[in-house]
């Protein structure tokens, strides 16, 4: 065998290569297909659907369908489209976000820099809450913000957001943070900077990347969020996922495929936009989800 | 002596700040996830219906849980769902990451295309996967049009078969997460290594075999735990996809503790269904974390 080569890819045959490429075409396929049969088929006017071909562009093109999604389709009983709440998420996902992050960073910094008896114990616990099953606080959590009086409503849901939330931020920062040099933080300290100037002067300026991390991975799992929205917030407070479930299982009348589809992609918008726009940071933020890399 | 005092409160209240700010994340951590757990855990020995209500009655709701036909159901399609996904995923993935690993041309443009399924909705793909497998309507019809009359393909139709249609949508979901796992801890491999096997003139298939895929240990590792948790989770696809039917054929224990609580009245039921959800979670990720804290030190 021919050595020397350079790189550690694999020396292939003309025939691997080939199969390599096919291989990974498939998947792109396969990959693409669903998003692609959604975005064409919310253009086409119903008829052309169940009576034709998924696959095929639409001979008539129309927004009819996106028009109705976003603000007349029948959601629940009132007829008034996807727009309130599609707001709704907005108002939810927007300061859980924001609060979350704050609190993880300042979590992260002392959990690095201000280390105590403990403190392993600690992180140990909040982790440990990232991956329970939200089934086992679905009932207390319930007679809680019924207890708060803020159940069925955006505020209860933000509550709720920020409170899962924070384990997942506080890793995140904890790990950035670990490789960050405590001498500059001791140095500082010994000049006689105390807790919040050295979290402001030395260690916030340096936090972009993970900050941006911790915001899309917070902002995809609130947006994204099913169980929450649907236990604690049905009705005129629902965020986005749970009002398109609503439109898409209504019982009543024709099934408007095309205005699902509509509906459909609004909800994938925002994560969409997020993950295209910070895309490699989507990735590194899912990595730094799963602890280790 | 007064300056004195009033440094060493100074420093004392410095001492003090940082478990002060960490003290109200920690005590939410406390209250809701853990006081809620054991609250939950209590309310799965009452005989709590449609409210909770504190009469003790043992390990009543755990038998009778047991002997539910639903439950059944839910656990044997949870370990044929989780099994078949967790294989297929990690298969799907590692040879992605492999094949995408080979100085392939256009990895800019697969890779986007592999993982943005990760960033949206199970909401959003349980609906287009609901349609897509629809017979009336999606792949079936889209084959008879195209003149191959016989396929057939209504699994989500099919008693049977319901629960591999998610499987199905989940991978679809995932893989491409797993893909982009498996590509950072083979970015990560030490390539000094690869070319000493190079040299002595190992095989792709010897090299992949004895060096590379067992360094992915990590990952592999990493890998398991995420997609245990997620599907013990899964929720929000079965609801979209299948809605748990057709009759209770799709139920998961996620859907059974959600309709036993809430919709049955059978609050018991549906917390101890719960609280058996925790413990097999953290069976899984209580050694993991442990693990992992311990080995950070």
């Amino acid at each position: 065998m021919a050595i020397s080569s350079q790189d550690n890819a694999m020396r292939t045959g003309r025939a691997t290569r080939v199969f390599i490429y096919v291989f990974l075409l498939v998947f792109a396929l396969f990959y693409l297909l669903p998003f692609f049969i959604m975005v064409v088929n919310s253009v086409k006017p119903l008829g052309e659907i169940t009576g034709g071909n998924m696959i095929a562009l639409p001979e008539v093109w129309t927004i009819e369908p996106w028009l109705s999604a976003w603000s007349t389709a029948q959601i629940g009983v009132e007829p008034t489209g996807l727009r309130p709440y599609f707001w709704n998420s907005i108002k939810m996902v927007v300061p859980a976000v924001v609060i979350c992050t704050i609190i993880g960073a300042l979590n992260g910094y002392i959990l690095t820099k201000w280390r105590f008896r403990g403190d392993t114990f600690i992180f140990g616990l909040m982790l440990f809450s990232c991956f329970i099953p939200f089934q086992i606080v679905l009932i207390p959590m319930a007679r809680i913000l019924g207890i708060l009086d803020i159940s069925g409503t955006t505020s209860g849901l933000v509550l709720v957001h920020v409170v899962y939330g924070i384990g997942f931020s506080t890793l995140y920062f904890r790990n950035y943070y670990a490789a960050f040099p405590t001498e500059l933080v001791r140095a500082a300290q010994i000049d006689g900077a105390g807790f919040f100037q050295i979290f402001y002067r030395i260690l916030l300026p340096s936090s972009g990347p993970i900050a941006v991390v911790c915001v899309i991975w917070l902002f995809t799992n609130i947006w994204n969020d099913f169980l929450f929205g649907a236990s604690f917030a049905s009705g005129g407070a629902a965020p986005m996922t749970v009002a398109l479930n609503n439109l898409v299982n209504s019982s009543t009348g024709v099934r408007e495929y095309n205005v699902h589809f509509a509906g459909a992609i609004m909800a994938a918008l925002p994560t969409l936009l997020v993950y295209i726009v910070a895309g490699r940071y989507f990735v590194r933020g899912l990595m730094a989800g799963s602890v280790k890399g | 002596m007064a300056t004195d005092t009033s440094v060493d409160l100074r420093t004392r209240l410095q001492n003090w700040l940082p478990k002060l700010v960490l003290a109200p994340s920690f005590a939410l951590v406390l209250i809701f996830v853990y006081g809620f757990i054991v609250f939950t855990i209590y309310l799965s020995f009452t005989d709590s219906r449609m409210l909770p209500s504190y009469g003790l009655v043992g390990w009543e709701n755990y038998s009778k849980l047991f002997r539910i036909r639903e439950w059944d159901v839910a656990i044997t399609n949870l370990a044929i769902f989780a099994s078949l996904y967790i294989v297929i995923c990690t298969v799907i993935g590692l040879l992605l990451a492999i094949f995408l690993d080979q100085k392939i041309r256009g990895e800019g443009v697969l890779r986007p295309i592999f993982l943005y399924p990760m960033a949206l909705s199970f909401i959003v793909t349980g609906t287009a996967w609901k349609w897509f497998l629809d017979p009336g309507i999606g792949i079936e019809n889209t084959m008879h049009l195209w003149g191959w009359e016989s396929f057939e393909f209504n699994w989500i139709k099919d008693r049977n078969m319901a629960i591999y249609t998610i499987v199905i949508a989940a991978v679809w979901q995932t893989s491409g997460f797993v893909m982009a796992m498996f590509l950072a801890g083979l970015r990560g491999i030490d390539t000094e290594i690869l070319k000493a096997a190079q040299m002595d003139g190992a095989s792709n298939w010897q090299m992949y075999r004895r060096i590379i895929i067992p360094q992915l240990r990590p990952a592999f590792l990493s890998a398991f735990v995420i997609l245990c948790h997620l599907a013990i989770k899964s929720y929000d696809l079965v609801i979209a996809l299948t809605g748990g039917g057709p009759g209770n054929a799709t139920a998961v224990p996620a859907t059974f503790m959600y309709s036993y609580t809430f919709t049955r009245n059978q609050m018991g039921i549906g917390a101890s269904s719960a609280v058996i959800m925790l413990m097999t979670i953290a069976a899984i990720m209580v050694p993991y974390l442990y693990a992992e804290l311990r080995e950070k030190k």
